[in-house]
């Protein structure tokens, strides 16, 4: 075996026990970088030199019988819009092009207390917004399993990445389906986390009410012992929950029997391609032979969802992107003899691109005087409807499965001329957001050479059962394993 | 003809208001394009919410306090050293009034 396929697990255990090196491993990694990223572009920022420093630093530790901690040696790969110490974070942005954060994200923080290495910056659509990683300053991302294909997206630099062994972690944001999305169209497995399980601290914002920084990777227990690494509380978040997340990995099992699930009658209505529906029902009948029940739910305000989501993220977008304005960071228009408002709005003209400007001008509409009614409140209303309605579905579950997206990966630029067919692409992953619950995507098939992901969701703080349902996919199909051919 | 939900003059309004310079041609662009999705907005016009409270926050947590303590400030380098302009310890922003 490769050192770049080795898990996250597997990795700490041996670099620990100084079966293999750090550096050796972590070598393996900016070797296959070198070898294939020019391909996919999952990568803003590659950190190789320091990656190598440090792994020759946990190297001498371990010889010299030093404690490590949990991911020791371990290659992480971060999002570009999470703030880490020294490393340019641009969120994708020629505003941010050259932004240098002067401190960490809790979730960095934390990564680097457990001795993981940040192996680089991932991809992804500017600011988060979007849902193919074509709306990136650097470029887009491909889809490793066929490179004419979007990755899906925010988050596409990180599925990518994984998919491909330049990383064997890797952490991204979920807005509307951010981690999701890209986890179903590169197959891996990606956690939305309970709003408020996982910091935000150093999480540059686009929606807050909304987001939440979650992990991805290439098996059940590297996403489960991530999660434990990165959750719990933090003091600097104000919307932080008092609680732990350790013991996600120790703690899980494959067991499945009994298990309670709903089927979201509206995530396989008109929409939704066939051939997505028949992978996820495969994986529904494997979870049935494993002993789990099922039965169909209606959650009839769901056709609100995307309407809502859409204006609730532009709206606080607007708010949210107002601090850039290229005076303290930030890319600034050389001649500045002009008054402050004028370069102000040169500066963000051409710092941001198109779809970053139509959602700051939407959500700026949403939220004026004479439209904030019938928008901003009016999404939060349902906001509230939709919540209930998942509430009152999880009583009666365990868990709510449907698809991840409701199509196979695309072509790049096939949708991207076209905002508002590129957003109905979300359809099956806001809800989860508008709500704060938990949801997973979890690879559950192919159609031809191209990967398709299923859904599920839980009730707040269960991601223990998301894992359940994850571990065992894994161990009784082989989809989760397939790699392509790069 | 089906009537507009956003004008020309309505979108250059907005433009200002977000601190965003736009082309004619964006101006344009931007107009049919938040039509089109404006339209689609109208969607949640036929839900119900009376008396359905607003969700601001999933959670219920209000008032978080924390000890009006000093920390440790970031250093004065660290703080500057991202300003596209700067003079010693200062932001040097253009004219604001």
């Amino acid at each position: 075996m490769r050192l770049r396929d080795l898990s996250a697990i597997e990795v700490a255990e041996r670099v620990r026990r100084q079966e293999i090196s750090a550096e050796d491993y972590i070598s393996s990694i900016i070797e296959r970088i070198r070898e294939v990223d020019g391909k996919i572009n999952a990568f803003i920022s590659v950190t190789a030199e320091a990656a190598l420093e440090k792994a020759r630093e946990i190297d001498g530790r371990i010889r010299r019988g030093e404690r490590v901690g949990v991911l020791a040696g371990v290659a992480v790969a971060i999002k570009d819009n999470i703030c880490t110490l020294g490393i340019r974070t641009t969120c994708a942005s020629r505003i941010l092009e050259n932004f240098i954060p002067p401190y960490d994200a809790t979730v960095v923080e934390r990564l680097k207390r457990e001795d993981a290495i940040i192996i680089g910056k991932t991809n992804m659509d500017e600011f988060a917004m979007g849902s193919t990683t074509e709306t990136s300053y650097f470029g887009p991302t491909r889809n490793p399993w066929d490179l004419s294909k979007v990755p899906g997206g925010s988050s596409g630099g990180s599925a990518a990445a994984l998919t491909v062994d330049e990383a064997t972690l890797a952490l991204g944001s979920d807005t509307g389906g951010s981690i999701r999305c890209p986890a179903s169209y590169c197959s891996v497995i990606g956690l939305k986390p309970t709003y408020g399980l996982v910091s935000r601290y150093g999480l540059i914002a686009y929606a807050n009410s909304l987001e939440q920084i979650g992990p991805l990777a290439k098996s059940t227990l590297d996403c489960a012992l991530l999660l434990s690494v990165i959750g719990g509380y933090d003091p600097r978040d104000s919307t932080s929950l008092r609680v732990s997340a350790e013991g996600y990995a120790s703690g899980l099992t494959d067991d499945v029997r009994g298990l309670k699930i709903g089927l979201i009658k509206e995530f396989f209505g008109e929409g939704v391609e066939e051939s997505v529906k028949r992978h996820v029902w495969r994986a529904i009948h494997t979870l049935e032979d494993l002993g789990a029940i099922y039965d169909e739910c209606s959650l009839p305000s769901l056709e609100y969802a995307l309407a809502a989501y859409y204006i609730i993220a532009m709206s606080e977008a607007s708010s949210n992107l107002a601090r850039f304005d290229g005076i303290r960071y930030g890319f600034r228009v050389e001649h500045d003899d002009a008054d402050w408002s004028r370069i102000y709005a040169k500066n963000r003209s051409m710092g941001f691109g198109a779809e970053v400007k139509r959602r700051i001008m939407l959500g700026t509409f949403a939220l004026s005087a004479g439209y904030y009614e019938q928008y901003y409140l009016k999404a939060l209303k349902i906001r509230t409807i939709i919540r209930r309605e998942f509430e009152a579905a999880l009583k009666r579950f365990d868990v709510l499965i449907g698809p991840t997206m409701p199509l196979p990966p695309f072509n790049i630029g096939e949708k991207i001329q076209d905002p508002l067919t590129l957003y109905m692409c979300d359809i099956l992953t806001v809800p989860a957001n508008l709500t704060g619950y938990p949801a997973i995507s979890i690879p559950c098939g192919f159609e031809g050479n191209l990967p398709i992901g299923l859904q599920a969701i839980s009730g707040p703080l269960q991601e223990s059962t998301l894992l359940r349902i994850s571990l065992a996919l894994e161990r009784n199909t082989d989809i989760i394993e397939r790699r392509p051919a790069i | 003809m089906k009537r507009a939900r956003i004008s020309r003059e309505q979108v250059e309004h907005i433009a200002n208001l977000a601190h965003i310079e736009l082309t004619e041609g964006e101006k344009d662009l931007f107009t049919e394009q938040f039509n089109r999705i404006l339209e689609f907005f109208e969607k949640i016009d036929s839900a119900n919410t009376e008396n359905v409270p607003p969700t601001y926050h999933v959670f219920d947590i209000v008032n978080v306090f924390r000890r009006d303590e000093v920390g440790a400030p970031l250093p004065k380098e660290s703080v500057l050293m991202n300003a596209p302009r700067r003079e010693g310890n200062f932001f040097k922003s253009p004219k604001i009034i």
